[in-house]
């Protein structure tokens, strides 16, 4: 199919032959998307070429346009008029931020990144994507690309920020699970973890990014789907943050040559997997980090010396989207023989679409091309004009003389019928799980054997092996790592970083997440996932105040209405809870259709409904930073913040095979000062260490705090602050309320701490010892908990040591 | 005398040449980022500085082992320049990356005192994968060894320093080893040897060497990610007492060494 271009008959096609198209090719459009084109070439008088109709389906792709978050949903839960909603995005994302109007946001949800300012010189990039569908398949290529990815969006924004810290966050079946229950095509989760921490390793290190924040979660139902979530924060100067494009700038491919790799990525992951999926090798991407590496290298010069006017990368799409988006509003023309290939064969259409990585395209003023090639020359990385930004409003691409694409800019960015969807949700009613109190702590029964499972279960077992494969001490900033401790193993909250060496001011990046929760209702999971991720912010010594989001939802199929759902009620949480807390949204990414569908049976498995919120904060002084590992014999530990009987979708009742009904709920009201006022008094220098209080609740946030310092602790459940009428010891070991933290103050600071905290609820749980022991009375007066806490270290490091 | 110059060597795939770049300024050198194709050209001349680092990173991917195309380049590229450099009594140092490279070149350890056959250029020992097979990075303790370095002089007796590496592991043929005991070419040991205090398995514990002047140093932890007492990874668990001493990192001590060095002796 070399050097061709066909026609596609669409004008005579009826719905079934529309569909087929389609299908045949990839391109996941529905029919009605398929009748636009139709109307659209009919009107003109002619079909479509191949290259086209490619550059619609990805433009149009669920990947590269988030259809479903902007299409108007008619929403219905139980007892409740019936709503219909304009646009998840514009009505609960964008709408958040606008109305908590930070002045420090400098732009948010249009360039690759958020812009966040820093100081007087620098501002702040991040953003988290997906590589979801590409890892199920290719674990380590598919990582690996996914790091890379989101690198170029970061030197994709404004005029390129230089990337300095990088994110990742993982979601696999159960390790252990038997080979037998394997679904029919897929790989197994210990294969894709060490695949993707491997792609992610090798492509970060080799980047010399620091990878020092993360997360690793485990379910069954991510086995077919496993999530790979991975982020990029960069730093760019306060006047590289715009950009423009003119008619007459070169268009001007940088880096990496293009192959047959990766095409259709944007098409592909906007539909469900199947077990034939693993035979889709072509559509994931080889990596080159040291490609990489040199375009990072050539770009940060040429920006400093103004060469160029506008930056985008080349993702999803390939050329099609980069060439596309940038011309959106005047047009372009590209001459598709001048690319530089990998190999010769490649018809028109595949090296428009292909999505070989390692490559940017930039607007270049006729005048400075000279320079910027001498740039890219000295460090070994192609630039090639592929043609140039024209008035046109249309996109034109060429293949040896000629046109092979002609297409309304119009038509392109706003031809996409905006599509109706139906969601509703109905809570579901899972078994309760009762108190099992009755019979603790007399005779020998406690519950050091299930604080032992908590901390041994694979999400909160520690992630070390993982952490030390990445190099998290790269470009010299990082002050607070994401391993703690005495022995340097305890799990940091959040790490910190000076991105300007010789400045004391600090970044703080944390991230939340709670699909467990989903199970329950997944407006308290999307609550609890920004709850957490700012009380991870706040325990290391961040505020409220300079806190902003990310959202990254990973979804099922939203064609169906239960699923769709399920994130009208997640976008509702992030709404309300964003704008209580006033910390708004900068970026966010959706990957939906991450399902699974057995062809034989028709078995279909979609993953929990997860979002992962990240969260940013630029601290004053690094040196009012406080660690989660306590510090002295003698100090006092204090839980910060209510607790009430919320065990639903919790680990607790996870262990014992239940899931319940009373998630977690997020009460900003009380929770907001809360959080302001443990901020100041980490930043007056009365906390001597704090833990998030999360998965596994008091009893294992205690634990973990003082096997990371090496003591020992005496506590008692007496003065536990509650907000309902919670009394049995397991619920306040284990609950896992929102907005609560465990602090250690010395004694000297006792006062100075209680008069800070007041109106807030906090109650003393007791005292660090020398004695290594982990010591619990009940409210029954037993002892429920009784260890060393090498016992607990150990159980909580065992499971996933290799 | 005018302020020292260093020349910060760069090519694809290195990636601690900026905080090595901090290091030096902070230390009070006037520094240069070269990428090593001007050094080649002649653009740059190698002679119009007086200490050369060779950052880390992966050099080129680190395609067939750690440093090694690096090597080879500054072997046959720059071979002239690199002498004429050494001979002149400037200071050489080689950070993880940096150190594969010295050691792939041999310039470290260096000119064999007593075998014939060796030329400033043959390539005398290694450094081969962590023998966890996997990349590692954490914080180690060393030992800081009795030697001719110029770059260690009056450091303390022990350092806690980062490593970051998967090919960290020094080895070489017994009576190489037994050469560099001999001359006290051995700069920093890992204080313990069972992993993961030595972090790689390393033969005796080596962590950096030196040449037999002193003035050509290489070593795997990075003492340019120690600059400030924040980078110490347990700097929230200092007294009161410690938190009013210095706010320098050990790590600076290195790079100070070296500019003061070549005030006094350059």
């Amino acid at each position: 199919m070399s050097s061709t271009v066909n026609e596609i008959n669409i004008l005579n096609a009826d719905d079934a032959e529309l569909m087929r198209i389609s299908r045949e090719g990839t391109l996941s459009l529905n029919l009605n998307e398929m009748k636009a084109i139709q109307m659209h070439f009919g009107a003109l008088g002619r079909n479509p070429t191949d290259v086209e109709i490619e550059t619609i389906a990805q433009t149009w792709s669920e990947h590269c346009v988030h259809k479903t978050f902007k299409s108007i949903i008619r929403y219905s839960e139980e007892e409740k008029e019936p709503e219909q909603i304009d646009g998840l995005f514009p009505s609960y994302i964008q709408r958040a931020t606008e109305e908590i109007a930070k002045p420090w946001c400098v732009s948010v949800f249009s360039d690759n990144a958020g812009i966040i300012e820093f100081d007087d010189t620098f501002n702040l990039v991040f953003k988290v994507e997906t590589h979801n569908h590409p890892s199920a398949i290719e674990p380590y290529g598919g990582a690996g690309t996914g790091i890379g990815g989101v690198i170029r969006d970061s030197l994709g924004t404004g005029l390129g920020a230089k990337p300095i810290l990088n994110t990742d966050v993982f979601c696999f079946g159960m390790p252990d699970m038997s080979y037998s229950e394997l679904p029919k095509g897929t790989l197994h989760p210990k294969r894709v973890f060490k695949g993707v921490v491997a792609g992610v390793r090798d492509y970060g290190n080799r980047m010399g990014i620091p990878t020092a924040n993360g997360a690793i979660l485990f379910d069954t139902r991510y086995t077919a789907n496993p999530l790979v979530f991975c982020g990029n924060v960069g730093l760019i100067p306060r006047n590289r943050c715009e950009k423009s494009v003119e008619p007459g700038d070169l268009v001007v491919a940088i880096g990496g040559q293009t192959g047959r790799d990766g095409i259709h990525g944007a098409t592909f992951s906007s539909a469900e997997l199947d077990d034939t999926s693993e035979g889709l090798g072509s559509v994931v991407q080889i990596g080159n980090p040291i490609m990489e590496k040199k375009i990072v290298d050539a770009l940060l010069q040429a920006r400093d010396r103004n060469l160029y006017r506008s930056i985008t990368d080349c993702g999803a799409g390939g050329f099609s989207s980069a060439v596309g988006e940038m011309g959106a509003h005047i047009g372009a023309e590209v001459h598709l023989e001048r690319v530089s290939l990998k190999y010769e064969g490649l018809a028109p259409w595949e090296i428009w679409l292909s999505e070989a990585q390692e490559r940017m395209v930039i607007a270049v003023p006729p005048e400075n091309l000279s320079e910027l090639i001498t740039i890219c020359e000295a460090e070994f990385v192609e630039a090639t004009v592929l043609g140039t930004f024209t008035d046109t409003h249309k996109l034109q691409v060429f293949y040896e003389g000629a046109i092979v694409a002609d297409l309304e800019m119009e038509f392109l960015h706003n031809g996409l019928p905006k599509p109706v969807k139906a969601a509703v949700w109905q809570p579901p009613k899972h078994p309760e799980m009762p108190s099992r109190d009755e019979g603790i702590g007399v005779g020998d029964p406690s519950y050091t054997d299930d604080l032992k499972r908590l901390l041994a279960s694979p999400n909160i077992a520690s992630k070390e092996s993982v952490i030390r494969q990445y190099d998290h001490g790269v470009q010299g900033g990082v002050v607070i790592n994401p391993l703690v401790g005495v022995a340097n193993d305890g799990p940091s909250d959040a790490c910190v970083i000076t991105p300007v060496l010789g400045s004391r001011k600090g970044v703080i990046i944390a991230n939340g997440i709670n699909p467990k929760y989903s199970d329950v209702d997944p407006y308290l999971s999307a609550a609890s996932a920004i709850d957490e991720a700012l009380r991870n912010i706040v325990a290391v010594g961040g505020t409220l105040e300079k806190t902003a989001l990310l959202d990254n939802f990973c979804w099922g199929n939203p064609d169906k209405p239960d699923r769709l759902g399920e994130l009208v009620r997640a976008a509702k949480a992030c709404y309300d809870i964003a704008t209580a807390y006033g910390t708004p949204f900068i970026s966010g990414k959706d990957s939906l259709y991450n399902e699974y569908r057995d062809t034989t049976t028709g078995e279909q498995q979609a993953i929990p409904s997860t979002l992962l919120i990240s969260a940013i904060c630029v601290i004053p002084d690094i040196r009012n930073a406080v660690t989660m590992d306590v510090k002295a014999p003698g100090n006092f530990i204090y839980v910060v913040g209510n607790t009430y009987t919320e065990l639903g979708g919790s680990h607790y009742f996870g262990i014992h095979g239940f899931i319940g009904n009373s998630a977690p709920v997020v009460r900003p009201d009380e929770a907001k000062l809360t959080m302001e006022r443990l901020s100041s008094a980490i930043k007056s220098g009365l906390v001597r260490s704090c833990h998030d209080c999360s998965e596994g609740g008091i009893g294992v946030a205690a634990a973990e705090m003082a096997f990371a310092g090496g003591y020992g602790m005496t506590l008692n459940l007496d003065n536990i602050p509650t907000g309902d009428e919670t009394e049995a010891d397991d619920y306040l070991l284990f609950s896992e309320s929102n907005s609560r933290f465990i602090v250690e103050i010395e004694p000297e600071h006792r006062d100075a701490y209680e008069n800070h905290m007041s109106g807030v609820p906090i109650g003393y749980l007791g005292t660090v010892t020398a004695a290594p022991e982990f010591v619990i009375t009940g409210k029954s007066r037993h002892p429920i908990i009784e260890t060393a806490i090498d016992v607990l270290k150990s159980a909580w490091q065992t499971p996933l040591h290799s | 005398m005018t302020q020292p110059k260093v020349l910060i060597l760069r090519t694809a795939g290195t990636n601690c040449d900026a905080e090595t770049d901090t290091a030096f300024q902070f230390a009070g050198a006037e520094t240069a980022l070269v990428h090593i194709q001007n050094l080649i050209s002649g653009k740059v001349n190698l002679s119009d500085y007086q200490i050369l680092a060779i950052p880390g990173g992966f050099s080129y991917g680190d395609d067939i082992s750690a440093g090694i195309l690096l090597a080879v380049e500054m072997k046959h590229k720059l071979t002239d320049a690199v002498n004429r450099f050494v001979g002149d009594g400037k200071l050489v140092i080689g950070i993880c990356n940096g150190f594969q490279v010295l050691v792939r070149t041999g310039l470290l350890p260096g000119v064999s005192t007593s075998a014939n056959g060796t030329s400033q250029m043959t390539q005398r020992a290694t450094l081969a994968m962590n023998t966890s097979a996997k990349f590692e990075c954490r914080w180690v303790d060393l030992e800081t060894q009795e030697s001719p370095c110029v770059f260690t002089k009056n450091i303390k007796p022990s350092v806690y320093f980062p490593v970051a590496h998967a090919e960290g592991r020094f080895t070489a043929p017994a009576d190489v080893l037994a050469e560099l005991e001999a001359n006290n070419q051995v700069v920093f040991r890992y204080a313990e040897s069972e992993y993961p205090k030595n972090p790689n398995g390393s033969d005796a514990d080596i962590a950096g060497i030196c040449d037999t002047t002193g003035r050509i140093f290489g070593l795997m932890p990075h003492p340019e990610r120690f600059l400030t007492k924040w980078n110490h990874p347990r700097w929230t668990r200092f007294s009161q007492a410690q938190d009013t001493a210095t706010e320098e990192g050990d790590g600076l001590a290195i790079f100070k060494n070296a500019v003061n060095y070549v005030k006094a002796n350059l």
